[in-house]
């Protein structure tokens, strides 16, 4: 095993900082160029005009899942050292409820909100402020809520784990549903498009009202 | 110097699922370093534990969800924090590149800016409540736990998606 380099100590704090700054540039490059820092086109995910959210998503979840899978499988990752978010059953669907219920709000969610904020998106910045706020307030208020917050307490739980089948094998089904998944949106791109778009991209089609023209290049 | 072509529009966006693929490998990238994931709301909750603990050390400290962000290096150095720097970076490098830099504000056309505004702030702090509950947002939970195969993010990523799908048909005057 080689792999992961800082879990096995090949280079410290700092080292770890430096990566940070790199990982997060090249991720906010990938959000950005994908169009994910546009709230109109994340909005289009929840009207189905616009699927852009679930393809990059599904496709990079896939492409991950796989990678660490087979350095896994071939020895030069050692998935147990990567760290797997721990499952708190209960709070983790409410919080996903109300989650989805900004995410419609909003149009954004926080990690785009950063992107769009950086390109220049006044309500980019707005979500960012709002998530801020919302963040300070629910922790003020944590006391309250620690004991639901700890509820359902359930480890690093994974779905092979729970559904009783080997990894692999629940690869391969995630596989299976992405590609559905994908054929599935695919097909309501194609309606939508024959059905209302006139001739104009999707992406060229600005009904926004800029505040300011020509900032930037 | 010969004149260019003076095209200044915006490039397109890329394809989804080859943006994707390389979105994927930047969060390979993360496991293969680093041993952990992506992540955005982190950084909100490190940056709000340092403006408390900034305002009111000793209450700072008595509360368990700003006191977890305070070890270590501090809040100012969490790896998530200086992740979500670099987000910024990337994006506006990107955008940069592709002539995509423009300050506006995206709205639905029947929308006022000022309505927009406020709804984007509204969502936001319900999604900061709704981050702290489920243990992180779409990049920590979705995309990290998801391709991790963790429970407890597929279950988020489940209760995100239906309910914006039932509420989005409420707010349709929000982008339509």
């Amino acid at each position: 095993m080689t792999a992961p380099y800082f879990e096995l100590g090949y280079f410290g704090a700092r080292g770890a900082l430096v990566a940070a700054l790199v990982i997060g540039i090249a991720f906010g490059w990938c959000l950005e160029s994908a169009g994910m820092g546009s709230a109109r086109k994340l909005a289009g995910q929840f009207y189905l005009t616009d699927l852009t959210v679930f393809k990059v998503m599904f496709t990079a979840i896939v492409t991950a899942m796989l990678g660490a899978f087979w350095l896994g499988r071939l020895g030069v990752l050692d998935l147990t050292r990567v760290y797997v978010p721990e499952t708190y059953l209960v709070p983790q669907l409410v919080g996903g409820l109300i989650f989805g219920v900004g995410f419609a709000l909003g149009g954004l969610c926080p990690g785009t909100s950063c992107v769009a904020a950086a390109t220049g998106r006044l309500d980019g910045v707005a979500l960012v402020a709002g998530m801020w706020s919302g963040v300070l307030a629910t922790g003020l208020f944590f006391p309250a809520l620690e004991r639901f917050y700890e509820r359902t307490p359930r480890g690093a739980l994974t779905l092979p784990q729970l559904a009783h089948v080997p990894y692999g094998v629940a690869v391969l089904l995630v596989v299976l549903a992405a590609l559905g998944g994908f054929l599935v949106a695919e097909r309501i791109e194609a309606k939508v498009r024959t059905s209302v778009t006139p001739a104009a991209p999707d992406e060229m089609r600005r009904t926004v009202a800029p505040v300011v023209e020509g900032v930037g290049a | 110097m010969i004149a260019r072509s003076v095209d200044a529009s915006p490039r397109p966006y890329a394809n989804p699922y080859v943006a994707g693929v390389a979105l994927g490998l930047v969060l390979l990238a993360a496991f293969v370093v680093m041993g952990r994931g992506l992540g955005a709301s982190g950084a909100f909750a490190s940056s709000a534990a340092g403006v408390v603990a900034a305002a009111a050390p000793e209450a700072a400290r008595a509360n368990s969800y700003f006191a977890k962000y305070l070890g270590g290096d501090g809040p100012w150095l969490d790896w998530l924090l200086i992740e979500i720097v670099g987000v910024g970076m990337g994006g506006f490098l990107s955008a940069l590149v592709a002539r995509r830099l423009r300050l506006e504000i995206e709205r639905g056309p029947r929308l006022a800016s000022g309505a927009r505004l406020t709804a984007a702030f509204g969502g936001g702090a319900v999604m900061g409540l709704g981050a702290v509950l489920a243990r992180g947002c779409t990049s920590g939970q979705a995309l990290t736990g998801g391709a991790l195969l963790s429970v407890g993010s597929w279950l988020f990523v489940a209760g995100a998606f239906a309910a914006a799908y039932l509420v989005a048909p409420l707010l349709r005057r929000l982008w339509t």
